[in-house]
């Protein structure tokens, strides 16, 4: 288990204040003005050494990413957004660092902005976390007063900081969708390219990271990249937040190694499953849009990118959901299905009609009320709304469908059976009087 | 995608009040010159606040006025983004997650008592006080199930506890906020977790501990460049 020492988050349970001068006890806000001073290729070349992967699910080298934003231009100003928008069914981590934590965030938003030569930032909150954007509203506010962020402020970088919201649309959380919204548009993806980084906010370079990637930076500036590499597996370095919800006896966040087996993070933190390791079916390990993986592959998996690429499934968010022997599985995917069809922006065909087709088909899979052959039908289906689409809902509205039918297809087909053994299982429809 | 439309009666007229008409200004201010049209979200939300958690049409009219843009856009914006509620929700508008986190905790024993207790979705109760719909994820999947009931969460639900907590609302009385059982936020524990216990953490002996390491790092790298 991680040390208590080694953690970034101290404070992610709000167990302590999260006000600026408690913060900076735990050691936020500690020497930043070194880090600054220090330059933005040692900025750069610390984070691209600590082998950090961006953890909004995607997992592309953040440091790589700060240094693809070009010159700074005056006529066109570099822009941070920090990606709060956190809607993956199953993650709840960042709601955390905002609440309890946001003093790491706006340090980091600080540091990130002086690596790329933003003087600007947005953080883009989703619109139902408003206790949450109150919270962050304040501590920036406290920021501000204490003259860390600002125009003139004790760090030599002029740097303001806004906080912004949405408004209840999963697809703000695809980095260009978000762009789009903070616009003041509807928040449909654009092509790319142009890269963000390139043509982001209002046409300027702009790069879009998640709250948790910002928000280590300046513990892993401060510790050292090889402090941070030294946790977790080759080319999967560093701690992680995990989000662990569903059948364990002790739903929880928390941050640990990033590697650790399966078994030893719901052993160690969550109370084990529900009904013991024998009950467990399936996890989906990174948020609802990557593959379930059954509970023989998962048990002793390590849960990092890599490994779990391997059981053709993902790290994602790591947002683990844990269902038992109780869970209808068939039900359980079906009403992540119907989650994509009512999230899905319509902008592109594959995805606005296939994620209604394949819902319905997966109501009547449900029930059992199928042919056999719609099996393959559905399967092949997703295939063609996989990477048919301009952003990744139409491939994460495929994944949790081809999981179930890669892993559980006996069990569609038992349904099937069973609702063919039973041919008067519709209600009798009675005349009309 | 869901269909979205307007209420069929509507008010005729909206206007902020002078301390949102001030917020505005302040809001507005964020984005830079030409770029106000950045600030609709935030304004038809404070508009919706103020009008008893829904939007109508003069208010979205009015955001796009003060903001510059066409109506239409703002109708897009309005009818886009699911947090709008463009029809009357009563006194309390019970937001229900269905997701699958939430279903694996039993998401569908709190639609019971919330069909038993206001009666069918999208739909004011008999007494003005409630409507409810079941919604899409809500981020709060370590304490499934749980509600958002205007601006607060409440989590860690049981149809015990959620009966009681609209009791408590429906009678005027304080509800707590947050988790119902004895949670702080998302701890394993109530209180308490494996995690985070050790006092070194919190005695401020933290501060300045990395300062050499970080003072040899820069001069490494700086002597790496030369």
């Amino acid at each position: 288990m991680l040390a208590d020492k080694d953690r970034i988050f101290t404070n992610l349970y709000g167990f302590q204040s999260p006000g600026l001068e408690a913060a900076r006890k735990r050691g936020a806000w500690d020497n930043t003005k070194t880090l600054i001073d220090a330059g933005k290729d040692w900025v750069i070349g610390e984070m691209k050494a600590s082998g950090l992967r961006g953890r909004g699910g995607a997992g592309f080298p953040t440091g790589l990413k700060w240094s693809f934003m070009p010159k700074p231009d005056p006529a066109r100003p570099s822009y941070l957004v920090v990606n709060a928008d956190e809607s993956e069914p199953g993650t709840c981590k960042d709601r955390e660092i905002m609440r309890n934590d946001p003093h790491l965030l706006i340090e980091g938003c600080l540091i990130a902005s002086f690596a790329m030569g933003a003087h600007a930032c947005y953080i883009y909150v989703r619109g139902e976390y408003i206790f949450e954007r109150e919270r962050l509203q304040a501590a920036v506010d406290e920021a501000y007063a204490a003259n860390l962020i600002g125009k003139n402020n004790v760090h030599g970088w002029p740097f303001d900081l806004y906080v912004h919201h949405g408004a209840g649309a999963y697809i703000c959380g695809e980095e260009t969708a978000l762009l789009e919204s903070l616009e003041g548009k509807k928040g449909m993806p654009r092509l790319k390219p142009p890269f963000p980084a390139n043509m982001g906010l209002y046409g300027c370079p702009t790069t879009v990271n998640n709250v948790e990637s910002i928000a280590v930076a300046p513990t892993i500036l401060r510790r050292g990249a090889a402090w941070f590499a030294g946790f977790g597996a080759k080319n999967n370095a560093g701690t992680k937040l995990f989000c662990i919800s569903g059948h364990v006896n002790q739903p929880c966040n928390v941050e640990e190694a990033m590697s650790i087996p399966f078994r030893e993070l719901i052993d160690k933190h969550c109370g084990g499953v529900r009904g013991g390791w024998d009950n467990l079916l399936a996890v989906i390990p990174g948020g609802s849009s990557v593959r379930c993986v059954p509970a023989a592959q998962i048990i002793d998996c390590p849960m990092d990118f890599d490994s779990l690429g391997k059981l053709r499934s993902g790290l994602g968010t790591a947002a683990v959901i844990v269902m038992d022997k109780s869970t209808d599985i068939i039900r359980a995917i079906a009403r992540l299905s119907y989650f994509y069809k009512h999230e899905s922006c319509g902008q592109c065909t594959p995805c606005r009609e296939g994620t209604g087709w394949m819902w319905r088909v997966m109501e009547r899979m449900v029930e059992g009320r199928a042919q056999k052959r719609e099996i393959d039908m559905l399967l092949d289906v997703t295939t063609r709304v996989e990477g048919h689409t301009i952003c990744a809902l139409g491939d994460a509205a495929a994944w949790p469908i081809q999981g179930l039918i890669a892993h559980f297809r006996p069990e569609i087909e038992k349904r099937i059976d069973s609702y063919a053994a039973n041919p008067h299982s519709d209600p009798i429809r009675m005349a009309a009087e | 995608m869901s269909v979205r439309r307007l209420a069929e009666k509507q008010p005729a007229t909206f206007a902020f009040t002078p301390e949102n008409e001030a917020w505005a200004r302040l809001e507005i201010a964020k984005y830079p010159d030409g770029r106000q049209a950045s600030a609709v979200i935030p304004l038809l939300w404070r508009a919706m606040a103020q009008h008893d958690y829904w939007l109508p049409k003069a208010a979205i009219e009015k955001v796009a006025d003060m903001l510059g843009m066409p109506h239409i856009r703002a109708l897009e914006i309005a009818t886009f983004y699911s947090m709008f509620n463009l029809e009357p929700v009563g006194k309390y508008c019970v937001q229900l997650c269905g997701t699958t986190p939430c279903m694996l905790r039993g998401a569908q024993d709190i639609a019971a008592v919330c069909k038993e207790r206001i009666g069918e979705q999208r739909h004011v109760s008999a007494d003005g006080l409630f409507a409810w719909a079941e919604v899409e994820c809500l981020g709060a999947c370590c304490n499934a199930p749980m509600v958002q009931i205007n601006d607060d969460y409440y989590e860690d639900l049981t149809p015990e506890n959620f009966r009681t907590l609209l009791d408590d609302l429906a009678a005027g009385r304080p509800a707590k906020k947050g988790s119902q059982i004895q949670r702080i936020s998302s701890e394993p524990e109530p209180g308490k977790g494996p995690t985070l216990l050790d006092p070194a953490l919190y005695d401020g002996s933290l501060v300045g501990a990395f300062n050499q390491r970080v003072a040899e790092s820069i001069a490494a790298s700086k002597q790496a460049k030369n």
